[in-house]
């Protein structure tokens, strides 16, 4: 199964640029990077920027509305994700558990919906 | 072989009905596990049954009852799957089917219910639906005893059900007894759930149709079995035993609750307290203490002779305060250390517990118990008239007004009122 690992965290509790912590988080992300590639169970993923360069767009009565902001003001926040092809979900919460980030933040593990690609 | 005919019929109706009661858990983790999908199980299951009324009714009861359900089931299960549309998860449920089918040992069904229970009570779902769950499937409970047990209207604990069992299916959710890394955390999850289940069918008492007592019971027994020499099941299964021991005593010739020191020895099962007593020894021995076998040992010590050895107790509860830093065990910690005879240490540590366990009823009797103790009567009467306010059952209530009551007779030592 694919599951998509999301990365959510508060930008005021993440270690902040160029400070040893920082460096850790960052060494963090490159040692569960190589752990995935070397099970090949990575499939994908992308670090976000920050809310503040969201726009959001919907379209009501034909009309379309654009907005500056991200789609829910939430103190957390989706910084990135991973898409991980495992067997199960024990696989997929043990690699959630890898990213530095579940030590802050939190990670959310949704299994991606099946679009039956042999039929 | 039985003989066609209406005999033949109700004999029938009856093997299937046995063969129902005592191999559905496992005929029902064998599938699941193949299938990784419980509904679908059950669903397969269910069909095989309804095949067997007429198949052995036409041609006599089979062989092995267990092992022919499980070979229709499968079929109608390979039937299913090949109909409907093809993805990469049922590709790979038909191949174990068809390996299944292809097996040389077909009528010997391996026990899996330990898979299946992993998968019930996966920390993934909700305590409550893992307690439903694992009731429904491997204890074979129907959902109107179930929602009976937890004071829920049907639908309401049906949808609970199938939404979990969907849940699995759809969130992945393995059929898998897990390796040693997550071993300790998922284990803890199983004996909280059966431990959940035992806590529910002492409150209500034995007079429930399925007293849910013995059905954690049967689990605990169960997974003891499966999985052999493990300290902390053993833990789990001799608190279970030790606590359950008291049942017939908990509750007074006046319908108050008591405490394992007031209440009447004779009425003690010895037999459980032996055997749960051996139980416990052969896991301590194991040198890998866990919370379940330290608190397998308070419920011993609650029960030492001639009354508790509450020095023991409040040493088990810093013990185990370690594995569980809570401010419930901190709270027995302290009516342990009171009991021991430091009741203005034990005060002191549950007044700072205020604003914790301020909801916590038990925090309210422990305070009204403590303050009478160290003297404060004034204190320790406010607290007890909360604490009955708020007691979770009649019988609670009436123990603490017993203990309200005798504050005004002058100065003694109460015991803590419930048990630990």
């Amino acid at each position: 199964m694919q599951y998509m690992l999301l990365i959510y965290n508060d930008p005021a509790v993440e270690p902040a640029y160029g400070t040893p912590e920082f460096g850790e988080m960052m060494g963090g992300f490159a040692a569960a990077n190589a752990r995935m590639q070397a099970d090949g169970v990575l499939r994908g993923g992308e670090g976000l920027k920050g809310v503040e360069t969201a726009t959001s767009l919907r379209i009501r009565g034909g009309k379309v509305e654009t907005m500056d902001g991200p789609f829910a003001e939430t103190r957390e926040h989706l910084g990135g994700y991973y898409v991980v092809d495992v067997p199960d979900l024990d696989a997929a919460l043990r690699y959630a558990a890898l990213l530095p980030v579940a030590h802050f933040g939190t990670i959310e593990v949704r299994p991606l919906m099946d679009y039956n690609p042999a039929g | 072989m039985t003989v066609p005919g209406p005999a033949g019929a109700i004999a029938v109706t009856r093997a299937l009905d046995r063969v129902m009661r005592d191999d559905r858990g496992r005929l029902l983790a064998v599938l699941a596990a193949g299938l990784r999908d419980l509904g679908l199980a059950e669903e397969v299951l269910q069909e095989a049954a309804v095949s067997a009324l007429s198949h052995w009714g036409r041609s006599g009861l089979p062989d092995r009852p267990a092992g022919w359900l499980l070979q229709v089931a499968r079929r109608k299960a390979i039937d299913r799957l090949r109909g409907a549309a093809r993805d990469g998860r049922k590709a790979r449920a038909l191949a174990v089917l068809a390996a299944d089918e292809a097996a040389p040992d077909r009528d010997a069904i391996p026990d899996e219910r330990l898979r299946l229970i992993f998968a019930c009570c996966h920390p993934a779902l909700e305590p409550k639906s893992r307690v439903a769950l694992t009731l429904r499937t491997v204890c074979g409970l129907g959902t109107p005893e179930i929602a009976r047990a937890f004071f829920d209207a049907e639908p309401t604990m049906g949808q609970r059900i199938s939404r979990a069992k969907a849940r699995i299916a759809a969130a992945g959710i393995p059929f898998a007894v897990p390796d040693a890394e997550a071993w300790a955390e998922r284990l803890d999850a199983v004996l909280t759930t059966v431990y959940l289940i035992f806590t529910t069918g002492y409150v209500a008492g034995p007079d429930e149709p399925r007293d849910l007592c013995r059905e954690a019971e049967f689990l605990m027994r169960l997974i003891d079995r499966l999985r052999p020499d493990d300290p902390e099941i053993e833990g789990a299964l001799a608190m279970m035993l030790l606590t359950g021991a008291r049942r017939a005593a908990r509750i007074g010739p006046d319908g108050a609750a008591l405490p394992p020191g007031e209440q009447d020895r004779g009425l003690w099962d010895g037999a459980r307290i032996a055997e749960g007593r051996t139980i416990l020894s052969r896991a301590v021995e194991r040198r890998r203490p866990g919370p379940f076998q330290i608190k397998a040992a308070i419920a011993d010590c609650q029960m030492a002779d001639p009354a508790p050895d509450w020095p023991q107790i409040a040493a088990l509860y810093g013990a185990l305060l370690r594995h569980e830093p809570t401010a419930v065990v901190r709270l027995n910690a302290a009516v342990a250390i009171a009991e021991a005879g430091d009741p203005a240490r034990g005060l002191a540590i549950v007044a700072t517990l205020g604003d914790a366990l301020s909801g916590y009823q038990p925090w309210h009797a422990a305070h009204a118990a403590l303050l009478a103790m160290t003297g404060d009567i004034t204190g320790a009467r406010a607290a007890y008239r909360h604490a009955i306010a708020t007691a979770p059952t009649p019988a609670e209530a009436r123990f603490l007004e017993r203990r309200l009551e005798a504050l005004t007779e002058g100065p003694r030592s109460p015991s803590p009122p419930s048990e630990a």
